[in-house]
């Protein structure tokens, strides 16, 4: 599905490598800022998180130990919504976004309150901005009926909410061609070179020109980023989700481990396993999965499962970002995260501002999500 | 029982006959048969709803893997009526929409 690229010129301002919901929102944001964007994308062999994620859009416990996580979170939550609208109005996907709270649904009295202290020192660390509530087994049941005699309670984050990652991802393809954008999808990036006039994308089809170039490939951005003098230490971290039927809606707001989709399935996962680059499934890790489930929805024992799959998370070393420009090649941008449906507002807004125009908003703190923290 | 179904049993060894009820009406099919045809024989559907479109559905691959043929059998919903043998008093109902998230009993 090569968009036609002429070579041995510039065929765009940018080039963004990974055609995920990384790539793609901070290509869209690009566009935004009215430069002409390419993105390079592995095509259907890569390990794609944005096909195999939960569709949070999640705020609560977000940076836990780093408050400038949090506020960033808190953000691109914010922003999530006129995202959404304008991303609706363009393309006619509607993308399921609700932002009416979600709950952390906590089965003992111990992790309820180890939830709880963490909360209360985020809101301290935060001076005293960051709303959540503490819900024990009876307000939790009069916010959700269904949920199970044996669950001590949640904790409520009244910014929490969730979206179609799949309907997303569809949506920002769709606009990102509509505005003229150049999407390869001729496998992986073979070779970044830099050059007198920007950079020149190697891969096993035609080379991409381009003024700047950003890396949101993912887990393949750490063999790419030192090819441009940067640094993205990424392992992948395994969750697997399992998929059941379509059931009459019960649910209305998200929980860490459980959702309903807005076309009724239920969706369960948030293991996480260490496996390296295996994204297949376990039966131990599935029926720990539906155990969970079970016992916070008693309901669904009855309700089937249909599918399964693990997918790979893109973790750094504690798991918050690396937002950074190449000191050796400037014009090299590293945008590596977890978290690429919240973060999806973000890097449309703020993230592509800095990129097109060097302008640094506040909440993106790049001194907090450069690289040379892992170094030190 | 109707018969205006556009499908024909093709002739066959003689084998015995069940009495299944589909959505209350009483059907004749013959045992080893799959639900979803001794439905599609007797002209009677479409077999359900889709829960997203509300669009109609019937019985269609036949063979499992295109679940177009759900149905609520002996109290089960989404049950595979090309997976399910047909047995004697069996009862069948059409599904609206999508299943109920618990067992309705009304």
């Amino acid at each position: 599905m090569s968009a036609g690229l002429m070579p041995g010129r510039c065929d765009a301002d940018v080039a963004v490598i990974g055609g995920g919901l990384v790539g793609l929102a901070v290509a869209l944001g690009l566009q935004e800022q009215g430069l002409k964007v390419a993105v390079v994308d592995e095509g259907d062999i890569a390990l794609r998180a944005s096909r195999g994620n939960f569709g949070l859009v999640w705020v609560q416990g977000k940076g836990d130990t780093c408050p400038e996580y949090a506020r960033l979170s808190r953000l691109s939550a914010r922003l999530w919504k006129d995202y959404a609208a304008e991303l609706t109005d363009a393309t006619g996907v509607d993308l399921q976004l609700s932002q009416i709270g979600g709950l952390y649904v906590c089965l003992s009295d111990d992790e309820l309150a180890q939830r709880a202290d963490m909360l209360s020192a985020m809101r301290d660390t935060l001076g005293g901005d960051y709303p959540f509530e503490v819900l024990d087994h009876t307000a939790l049941k009069a916010k959700v009926p269904e949920i199970g005699p044996t669950v001590a309670g949640a904790t409520w984050g009244p910014e929490d909410g969730h979206v179609n990652p799949l309907l997303l991802m569809r949506a920002m393809v769709q606009r990102f061609n509509q505005r003229g954008g150049l999407l390869s999808t001729e496998g992986p990036v073979l070779k970044i070179e830099p050059n007198e006039g920007g950079f020149r994308i190697h891969t096993r089809g035609q080379p991409v020109a381009a003024g700047k170039v950003v890396l949101a490939a993912g887990l393949g951005n750490r063999d790419l980023a030192p090819q441009v003098g940067l640094s993205a230490p990424v392992i992948p971290n395994r969750g697997q989700v399992l998929i059941a039927e379509r059931v009459r809606h019960f649910l209305d707001y998200p929980t860490g481990h459980v959702r309903q989709t807005g076309e009724g399935t239920i969706q369960c996962g948030d293991s996480k396993e260490d496996v390296g680059f295996d994204p297949g499934t376990t039966t131990d890790v599935m029926a720990a999965i539906a155990a969970r489930a079970v016992r916070m929805f008693p309901l669904l024992e009855q309700v089937k499962l249909v599918r399964a799959w693990g997918a790979l998370r893109v973790m750094t070393p504690d798991g918050y970002p690396i937002y950074q420009q190449s000191e050796q090649h400037p014009g090299a941008y590293l945008v590596t995260c977890h978290s690429g449906v919240t973060l999806a507002a973000a890097h449309a807004g703020p993230l592509a501002d800095w990129i097109a125009n060097d302008r640094v908003h506040n909440e993106l703190a790049l001194e907090a999500f450069h690289a040379q923290r892992f170094s030190l | 029982m109707p018969s205006d179904s556009a499908f024909k049993r093709l002739p066959a060894t003689p084998s015995e006959t069940v009495q299944l009820w589909v959505e209350g009406q009483a059907v004749n099919a013959r045992r080893g048969e799959s639900v979803a045809a001794a439905v599609l024989a007797a002209g009677l559907g479409p077999t359900r709803t889709t829960p997203v479109s509300g669009a109609p559905r019937a019985p269609y691959c036949m063979m499992g893997i295109c679940f177009e043929c759900l149905m609520e059998i002996d109290g089960r919903p989404n049950t595979q009526g090309c997976m399910t043998p047909v047995a004697e008093g069996m009862q069948v109902r059409f599904q609206h929409g999508a299943r109920a998230s618990q067992e309705e009993t009304a």
